[in-house]
């Protein structure tokens, strides 16, 4: 029996509950997976990988000249979510994103949460990703934020703590739903009776969100002309762009196929200029428009900016979001949460110190090789010290970076993120994942039953990014 | 003159929008198309030429280079491949059309290139329109040089040949009637069309026929290749129910209307499609491809054989190349090429823009600001909107 010599060690498991004991929703998982050899076992892991080549699920690898392409590694066993616990999760998710948009409303208004002095000012005026030029520039139905990708992760008694906010453009929907179809024809018989709730809707309530915020000023009796804008088929994410793109029936656009003249938004077509009324954009704010923000940005259109400010086009998500879930706001969301829906939050912040706090500071540099050190504003693992592994002198470099900025830096306590059973090319072995939910924003707030989760391949690594070694699962929320 | 900007929306709404096509999306379309069509002409080109040899027995390596230059020289290569190899031979020949990354005309080329395009319009053609390209992108991509040997020359190519096939079974059964299949059918007949003046240009080459040569061996079996490499071998035979006479075989190649491989079926399907394509939109005065193509198309209906060859076939097919090249100008220039935005030009209209919108505390200024605007625009809106598209 292929689960016989697994060992959930000291973690939360998230099949096992103790050695040879699955928990109760993974138990026909386990049974169909148990009928197997690890032979055949590695005979269809084979067989998903080869499809992903062939349909093309795969991502540029950068640093390599030829632009390899790779897929992203897919392991089989699914990750499984009961109904009740679902519940909590997408509750708390709701509830966070609510009150983000409420936030960014109030911040680029009138900043009354300042005023009140539940954040100082200065946090938030001095981010790197608050847009001054945005303030007083209303976006229409007041959401900001359409499509959010928080990251969750389970500590070691299998508590779900949000780890980061994803507000700008959150990538990865396309692999939720590509593992699922992979999974579906790999090993139909684990769906037999499992009574797993569908996610491939995402794309149609994507456009919905899309077409809900079209500009207050679109009078067509038609639907509003969306499209994706994508930074081309360089981009690492470009799959995803266009995987999406063809799902919603829109068209993918880049910056050179558009252009704004009376601040309305076109895109050249064969029969000449169209208005475009919504814009989903896979672009970062910097490189949207070159006559605002970078000039060296070949991306971008230029006079986007002016475009959504006449509110002749909606950009979902909005410009100027990113202030949110820079890692310093991060540490006030509670506050955020309390602040403008009266609410205790449903899903706790990993707990986090402030650099720039001098108690704060001081405990974070008397502890620098116990804790996790963050720069506020990167992404993809990247500029980040995971203290107990770390050697001197990466402790002694960011002891520097962090005196010489504190505003930059947070830290974290470690989290013993929760594993999951993984093959690892003969038996399973326990590797760490996270999850990474897809929450939308139109008419109302919704959550879409599953996600991406994300598991670190390498024995041991706490890192699940896919730059770094990282690798995917089918996501199950189970229907009870 | 430039029409002014605010002129544009009225006449942008006329359209469904189920039609809507970026002109960079027909671009894409139409490239894709005509690259597979290339590497499925090419792969049956070597194919035929290799089998062919093996009917001569032992050459010596001049005979050897005699026989394989016309067909480097067929596709515009021959400086490429005289400075990457010493001996034009089997190996070296097929190697260089088939898996040299350095020959943008090379199989491995044309795939990629084909895949490439596909890729920027991903979101516009079906899953099995890019599975068939994606799995020949990567098969061509593993392949080396000693496989191709190892497992046999033909299996490659014929791999080749059904990617293609596929492709267009499934292009047929998956995709909308809609503009982009027009672009698609109308790359794949004008490569085709060219393809095919190039392959009889090359036995032009080949052959300078002395009287003793005509109907000799040699020639026989070069006109069979000639007919087997575009596919037309048991073709001609349906049709004429004799032996392989040289004369007829051109009169097959270019003048049959019903051979789907023949220059005047390719034609006739070239201006069925510019006709589609241009009944979309009102092309720019006196650049309408579709009057100029019909005219091309009603002399290849007159024509004879016998009159071709006097006047001399090379100079006739050069003829139909520069026709068959200046439809496929006239379709890029005016609906699949937008000429670039001038970037900075852009930039600097935005900027002056925004300025003048802060600057404008009255309204009442706002007309002569709008003026000033206006004039400094012209350069950028031109450039970008101005129905009379800037050569490339």
């Amino acid at each position: 029996m292929l689960f016989d010599s697994y060992q959930p060690e000291n973690f939360h498991d998230e099949m096992f509950q103790s050695r040879g004991c699955p928990r109760p929703h993974y138990q026909a998982v386990m049974d169909a997976i148990n009928g197997l050899q690890g032979s055949e076992f590695q005979q269809r892991q084979t067989a998903v990988e080869a499809a992903f080549m062939r349909s093309g699920v795969t991502f540029t690898v950068y640093s390599d000249s030829q632009g390899t392409e790779r897929i992203f590694p897919f392991d089989c066993v699914p990750r499984v979510i009961p109904a009740l616990e679902w519940q909590r999760v997408e509750r708390g998710l709701v509830q966070r994103l609510n009150a983000l948009n409420l936030f960014l409303h109030d911040l680029y208004h009138d900043q009354r949460i300042l005023k009140d002095r539940v954040i100082a000012p200065a946090y938030l005026l001095g981010a790197k990703h608050f847009r001054r030029e945005f303030m007083h520039s209303s976006v229409p139905r007041d959401i900001y934020v359409h499509i959010c990708g928080s990251d969750l992760i389970r500590d070691r008694s299998g508590n779900y703590l949000v780890l980061e906010d994803n507000l700008r453009c959150p990538s990865g929907a396309s692999y939720m739903l590509e593992n699922r179809s992979a999974l579906k024809r790999s090993f139909p018989e684990l769906f037999e009776r499992a009574g797993v709730r569908p996610v491939d809707h995402y794309p149609s309530e994507l456009l919905k969100v899309l077409q809900h915020c079209a500009p207050a000023q679109f009078r067509g009796d038609d639907a509003p002309q969306a499209v994706l804008l994508t930074p081309g088929v360089l981009n690492s994410a470009y799959f995803e762009h266009a995987f999406l793109a063809r799902q919603m029936g829109i068209p993918i656009v880049e910056g050179r196929d558009l252009l704004v003249r009376d601040q309305k938004v076109y895109m050249r077509t064969t029969a000449g200029p169209l208005q475009v009324d919504v814009i989903y954009r896979r672009i970062d704010d910097d490189f949207l428009d070159p006559s605002v923000f970078r000039p060296d940005s070949m991306l971008g259109v230029p006079g986007l900016v002016q475009a959504v400010r006449a509110g002749h086009v909606t950009l979902a998500n909005s410009i100027g979001t990113g202030v949110a879930d820079d890692k310093v706001v991060y540490y006030f969301v509670p506050k955020i949460i309390s602040y403008y829906l009266g609410e205790e939050p449903i899903l706790p912040n990993v707990e986090t110190f402030l650099a720039s706090e001098p108690t704060d500071c001081s405990f974070i540099l008397e502890n620098l090789d116990k804790l996790v050190v963050k720069a506020a504003n990167e992404a993809g693992g990247y500029g980040m010290l995971m203290g107990p592994w770390a050697s001197r002198a990466e402790i002694e470099q960011f002891r520097r970076l962090i005196e010489a900025n504190p505003r930059n830096y947070i830290a974290q306590h470690p989290v013993s993120l929760s594993r999951h059973p993984t093959w690892c090319g003969e038996q399973f072995e326990g590797r760490h994942i996270d999850l990474r939910p897809y929450i939308l924003c139109g008419e109302k707030v919704t959550v879409t039953p599953g996600g991406l989760t994300r598991v670190a391949l390498r024995k041991g690594s706490l890192v699940v990014n896919s730059s770094q070694g990282g690798g995917s699962k089918d996501t199950w929320v189970l229907q009870s | 003159m430039s029409p002014p900007p605010s002129s544009l929306p009225e006449e942008t709404h006329c359209r469904p929008k189920s039609s809507v096509m970026l002109a960079r999306v027909a671009g894409s379309l139409y490239w894709m198309s005509r690259y597979l069509e290339r590497a499925e002409n090419q792969a049956r080109l070597i194919d035929v030429n290799l089998n062919l040899l093996l009917d001569f027995g032992h050459l010596s390596s001049s005979q050897l280079k005699d026989h394989w230059l016309p067909i480097v020289r067929s596709s515009g290569d021959e400086e490429l491949f005289a400075r990457l190899y010493q001996n034009a031979d089997n190996r070296s020949v097929t190697e260089f059309m088939s898996l040299c990354r350095d020959n943008p005309n090379s199989l491995i080329s044309c795939i990629s290139a084909a895949r490439e395009n596909a890729r920027q319009v991903r979101d516009q053609i079906s899953s099995e329109m890019w599975e068939v390209l994606n799995e020949a992108h990567h098969f061509i991509q593993r392949s080396r040089p000693q496989d191709l040997w190892h497992q046999g020359a033909s299996a490659f190519y014929e791999r080749i040949k059904r990617y293609s096939h596929l492709f267009q079974g499934i292009t047929v059964s998956t995709f909308s009637r809609n503009e982009g299949f027009e672009f698609i059918q109308f790359g794949k007949y004008l490569e085709r069309a060219d393809q095919i003046t190039r392959l009889l240009d090359m036995k032009y080459h080949i052959l300078l026929p002395t009287a003793a040569e005509v109907g000799g061996a040699l020639d026989s079996a070069q006109w069979h290749a000639i007919l087997r490499s575009a596919s037309a071998l048991e073709a001609y035979r349906r049709a004429y129910v004799s032996e392989v006479h040289y004369l007829k075989v051109i009169e097959f190649l270019l003048f049959d209307p019903h051979f789907p491989r023949g220059l005047r079926f390719c034609c006739q399907e070239m201006a069925h499609f510019i006709g589609l394509i241009e009944q979309h939109h009102c092309p720019p005065e006196g650049h309408s491809a579709s009057r100029r193509f019909a005219g091309f198309c009603a002399r290849l209906e007159r024509e004879h054989v016998r009159a071709v060859v006097q006047r001399g076939l090379h100079e006739y097919l050069d003829e139909a190349q520069l026709e068959i090249a200046e439809a496929g100008n006239l379709l890029y220039q005016n609906y699949m090429y937008h000429p670039a935005v001038d970037l900075n030009a852009e930039i600097r209209f935005h900027q002056q823009q925004e300025q003048q919108q802060q600057s404008e505390p009255q309204q009442q200024s706002e007309p002569l600001q709008r003026q000033t605007a206006d004039s400094t625009v012209t350069e950028a809106t031109s450039k970008a909107l101005d129905p009379d598209r800037n050569p490339r």
